[in-house]
């Protein structure tokens, strides 16, 4: 990138350099100066409607939208002066006049930046003695309802349909204060990235019908993670209540997928609560499979591995760390690694570069990729009489599980317990992944850590936990205390890996080595 | 000219001077007076030297704000590439002016010939008039005009045989009183929603279809054809106060006076005696009580305001008010204030694009309030909310509009307070309109 001209100028009193042509509102960013605002949205182009982010610069003759103006050499700027206060007051009095004060019902109430910034700054009383406009509530498809008796058209939402979705579903009718948010005739909020305008709207108007009367935003506890329902990897926030997930959120990463998650990835999330759950590790006695001890059940499982060929069924939903100690357990006889991998329609984003719902369903397709996992239709194909069959969070749904017949013992490492086979030896329940952290390498080769969302159900433990107590018992190796262990042991064996750290990837994570796009740089 | 009444003899026609005159909207009638005379003149000219002439002789912006106009189209680059546009703003909307109607009316031709003079100025070959949609009449008389002008090859790829392309287009608003502001006009005529722009971009920089665009008004295009012919000199001569106000403005008057109507004054021209002379002064047994001198828009004066003023830019803002679009409101003492201006505010209200916060809820505000009052259900604090809100719309939107609604509002609370007070306190409406409405 071309080194950029750097402006110099005064925001609050503090001295600040940034890029030319950077607005007055994302340098006061830079010093920590965040200037209330409705309808900028850095994704977004900038209308300047709200006239929010009014604020004072010297010689100016006009208070100054910051979104829209440009810093300029030399630039004094006053956010706090009693001008610019005065004219934001005014602002957020004219806001008010026609939003309902039904935060105690509201979904957004907690989150929302009107509520915010009225309290930071805002009147304390309203002086309107007149009713209030009313619109009733419309739905708008797909997943989203319309409040319009709360929208303050800050068109944050037509703007993400018309420039990132290009999708012209949405449209400001009518004028004066009787504008709301309109739907063309016989258009729906039906495009696959349409539920990021719910995120985008600073105010409740636009709501979640799947979020919608489940929890205050206070009530929510929140992890970061990576969305696991296909290999773009965008970052997410999972928030819980009661360690039950309630809903799934976009986390800005400007290097995969800006501020947004597509639908089928933000709803689809109810199988990570589901309670039908492998919880006790179980150990085959005669017909049944009884309860074990957790030390009873690893060792069950390391006699039946100690002298046979694994052959290792994984699933692409596991992180890499559970993947790559599964390779160690090939290692050790030569074993076989197959997964499969659900795919579906994929989904572009059109206004944002290579961002998409992909065609494969599964977290770390590419993770299994590299660690030398063969993807497969039919993946039980080659399991030979001798081997043991390892499955690895397979549900084996929809599969013919006669070939699983075949191998000389089964072991489940996963969720839940598969259903229709009757040779299972022994189960060793484990954490899905939002019970336990770890990393995924998304399609372009970028590794993201995920953290723990909620606790594991009953007596299952992290998938790398597991693992390692396993190849403990085959006398392979000490077990792991932390999963940066894990990883770390993973960077030294694999050179893609190589140099990786859980800290220096952070929470936005980075690229293995000869990744297809570099990306940030190592 | 006093159209639809007899021309009075201190007025002086320039572009009023064919009003009523049926001949004059054909193009041999046209020609007849001189027509196409300028056209011709400023096709044998560099567009350098007619910036210079239109410059020098100070003819500013007639839609309100009063622009130079030389100054305007010299801001238009030649030789960068892109295509140039002009835009013609015949979308007079401003409650009281129908001073541009009338032009379009009497005289299209003076309308094209100006639009291709700009064009031709400012380096475009295409210029669209983008008339009020509810002018059904003005549309026809200045389509009939374009269509005369292309046969005649006047107009077209090769302007009068100049080898030069000059085209003009018509488009109709759809009745938007925002499409008169000049980015909503831009907007509106792209096919988009009619809302204004935030600036910068400035038009003559990315206007129409992004490209470097000049917006002028009817009159201001009208009146370079004079000045082409008769010289800036001549222009400039047409003063009778302020030298930076010239030429000669044309009011429409409306309202509670003897002889409504479209008249044309030369500038510094007295306020007073237009109204009581030249207009025939207040209907029989009535007072003047008020003039809204430019528009809704623009601040109200009181009569002695009104009097002591000389009709021209300046002149206006010296006693209280603007000359904006010379639409000319005025009041006599059978009004009520509070009622007019509650109307005002109405229309504000109605009119607003619902972008920027302050405009889309304060007009609407202000309304509620105002109707309130107006209804007698009004209360001393209402005026501070009053005065409060329109402070708060004032210098902090986008365009004008949220302004203009702020305007009579803080004009009228400030000149005719006892008005409000009067029904805030529960006496009667002294007015006879007042039964009326």
């Amino acid at each position: 990138m071309a080194e950029a001209k750097m402006v110099n100028l005064t925001i609050e009193g503090r001295t600040v350099s940034v890029p030319e042509g950077t607005s007055i509102l994302e340098a006061a960013k830079t010093v920590g100066i965040l200037i209330p605002h409705y309808c900028y949205h850095p994704s977004l182009p900038i209308p300047g409607v709200c006239r929010m982010c009014l604020v004072e610069v010297e010689k100016a003759p006009k208070l100054s939208p910051s979104c829209a103006t440009s810093v300029a050499e030399g630039q004094v700027v006053h956010v706090h002066s009693e001008r610019a206060l005065e004219a934001r007051k005014g602002v957020l009095e004219f806001l008010l006049i026609n939003h309902p004060l039904d935060c105690p019902i509201c979904d957004k109430s907690g989150e929302c930046e009107l509520q915010d910034f009225t309290y930071q700054e805002g009147p304390a009383e309203s002086r309107l003695r007149d009713p209030k406009r009313f619109n009733p509530v419309e739905d708008f498809g797909g997943d989203i309802m319309y409040v319009p008796n709360r929208c303050i058209l800050c068109t944050r939402c037509v703007r993400f349909m018309d420039d990132v979705a290009h999708d012209t579903v949405l449209n400001i009718s009518e004028r004066g204060d009787r504008a709301l948010v309109g739907k063309f005739e016989g258009k729906d909020l039906t495009h696959a990235w349409a539920g990021n305008i719910v995120d985008l709207c600073p105010v409740g108007a636009l709501l979640s019908k799947d979020f919608l009367n489940k929890a205050r935003a206070w009530e929510l506890d929140r992890a970061a993670s990576i969305c696991p329902n296909c290999p773009q990897g965008c970052n997410i926030m999972i928030e819980v209540r009661d360690n039950s997930i309630a809903r799934l959120k976009p986390r800005p990463n400007d290097d995969v997928n800006k501020f947004f998650i597509c639908d089928y990835g933000r709803l689809n999330y109810r199988w990570m609560n589901r309670q039908d759950r492998a919880e006790l590790p179980m150990v085959r006695n005669g017909a049944n499979l009884a309860v074990a001890e957790w030390e009873v059940a690893i060792h069950s499982a390391a006699r039946l591995l100690k002298d046979a060929k694994p052959f290792v069924l994984a699933s692409p939903m596991l992180s890499n760390e559970a993947l790559f100690l599964l390779t160690r357990l090939l290692e050790r006889k030569g074993g076989t690694g197959v997964f499969r991998v659900a795919t579906g329609e994929e989904a572009p984003l059109p206004g944002v570069e290579d961002l998409a719902l992909r065609r494969d369903r599964a977290a770390n397709v590419h993770g299994a990729e590299l660690l030398g996992y063969t993807r497969s239709e039919n993946p039980l194909a080659d399991l030979g009489a001798d081997d043991v069959l390892v499955i690895a969070d397979d549900d084996l749904r929809g599969m013919t599980v006669e070939a699983a017949a075949r191998a000389k013992g089964v072991i489940v490492i996963g969720t839940a317990v598969p259903d229709g086979l009757d040779n299972i030896s022994v189960v060793l329940p484990i954490a899905n992944f939002t019970e336990e952290e770890g990393t995924f390498t998304n399609l372009r080769g970028r590794v993201q850590r995920f953290t723990q969302a909620k606790s594991p159900p009953g007596q299952a433990r992290p998938s790398w936990l597991v693992l390692g107590d396993l190849l403990g018992a085959l006398g392979a190796q000490d077990s792991f205390f932390l999963p940066s262990d894990v990883f770390a042991d993973l960077a030294n064996a694999r050179p893609e890996f190589s140099g990786l750290t859980y800290d220096k990837l952070g929470m936005r994570g980075l690229p293995v080595l000869n990744a297809e796009t570099a990306g940030a740089t190592r | 000219m006093g159209y639809p009444h007899t021309s009075h003899q201190r007025e002086t026609a320039v572009l009023s001077q064919y009003f009523g005159d049926t001949e004059a909207r054909t193009l041999d009638g046209w020609k007849k007076r001189g027509g196409y005379q300028a056209l011709e003149k400023a096709l044998g000219m560099t567009p350098a030297d007619i910036v210079n002439v239109v410059k020098e002789s100070g003819l500013r912006g007639r839609g309100g704000a009063g622009f130079p106009t030389g100054m305007k189209w010299s801001f238009m680059k030649p030789g960068d590439g892109k295509p140039h546009y002009l835009c013609c703003n015949a979308d007079e909307s401003e409650p009281g002016t129908f001073k541009d109607r009338e032009i379009m009316r009497w005289t299209p031709h003076a309308v094209v010939e100006g639009c291709a003079i700009g064009a031709y100025a400012i380096g475009a070959e295409v210029a669209y008039i983008y008339i009020r949609g509810e002018f059904t009449e003005p549309i026809m008389w200045m389509e009939r005009a374009l269509q005369e002008a292309y046969a005649a090859g006047i107009l077209g790829a090769n302007a009068m045989g100049t080898g030069k392309r000059i085209d003009i287009y018509v488009h109709r608003g759809a009745g938007a009183y925002i499409c008169g502001e000049e980015t909503a006009l831009m907007n509106s005529l792209e096919g988009r929603r009619g809302n204004p722009r935030i600036k910068p971009p400035f038009p003559a920089v990315a206007g129409v279809f992004g490209q470097p665009t000049t917006i002028n008004n009817v009159e201001t295009l009208a009146a370079v054809c004079p000045i082409l012919m008769k010289g800036a000199e001549w222009y400039k001569g047409m003063c009778l106060s302020n030298p930076k106000s010239t030429g000669s403005k044309l009011y429409s008057v409306c309202g509670n006076i003897q002889y409504p109507g479209t008249y044309e004054v030369v500038m510094g021209f007295s306020f007073k005696d237009f109204l009581y002379d030249v207009c025939g002064g207040p209907v029989k047994g009535r007072k003047f009580k008020a003039v809204i001198p430019g528009g809704a828009s623009v601040p109200i004066q009181t009569m002695e305001e009104a009097e002591a003023t000389l009709m021209d830019y300046e002149g206006f803002i010296a006693q209280g008010s603007m000359l904006g679009s010379g639409g000319v409101i005025v009041i006599d003492d059978a009004q009520n204030m509070v009622r007019i201006i509650a109307r005002l505010a109405r229309f504000f209200a109605h009119e607003s694009c619902a972008q920027c916060t302050q405009c889309r809820e304060g007009t609407a505000w202000t309304t509620k309030i105002l109707e309130r009052i107006r209804d007698g259900q009004g209360t001393m604090e209402d005026l501070d909310t009053l005065m409060g809100i329109a402070n708060n719309m004032t210098g902090t939107t986008i365009c004008v509009l949220s302004d203009s609604c702020a305007t009579p509002v803080i004009s009228g609370i400030k000149k005719f307070r006892p008005e409000f007070e009067a029904l805030i306190h529960g006496k009667r409406v002294h007015s006879v309109m007042a039964a009326v409405a």
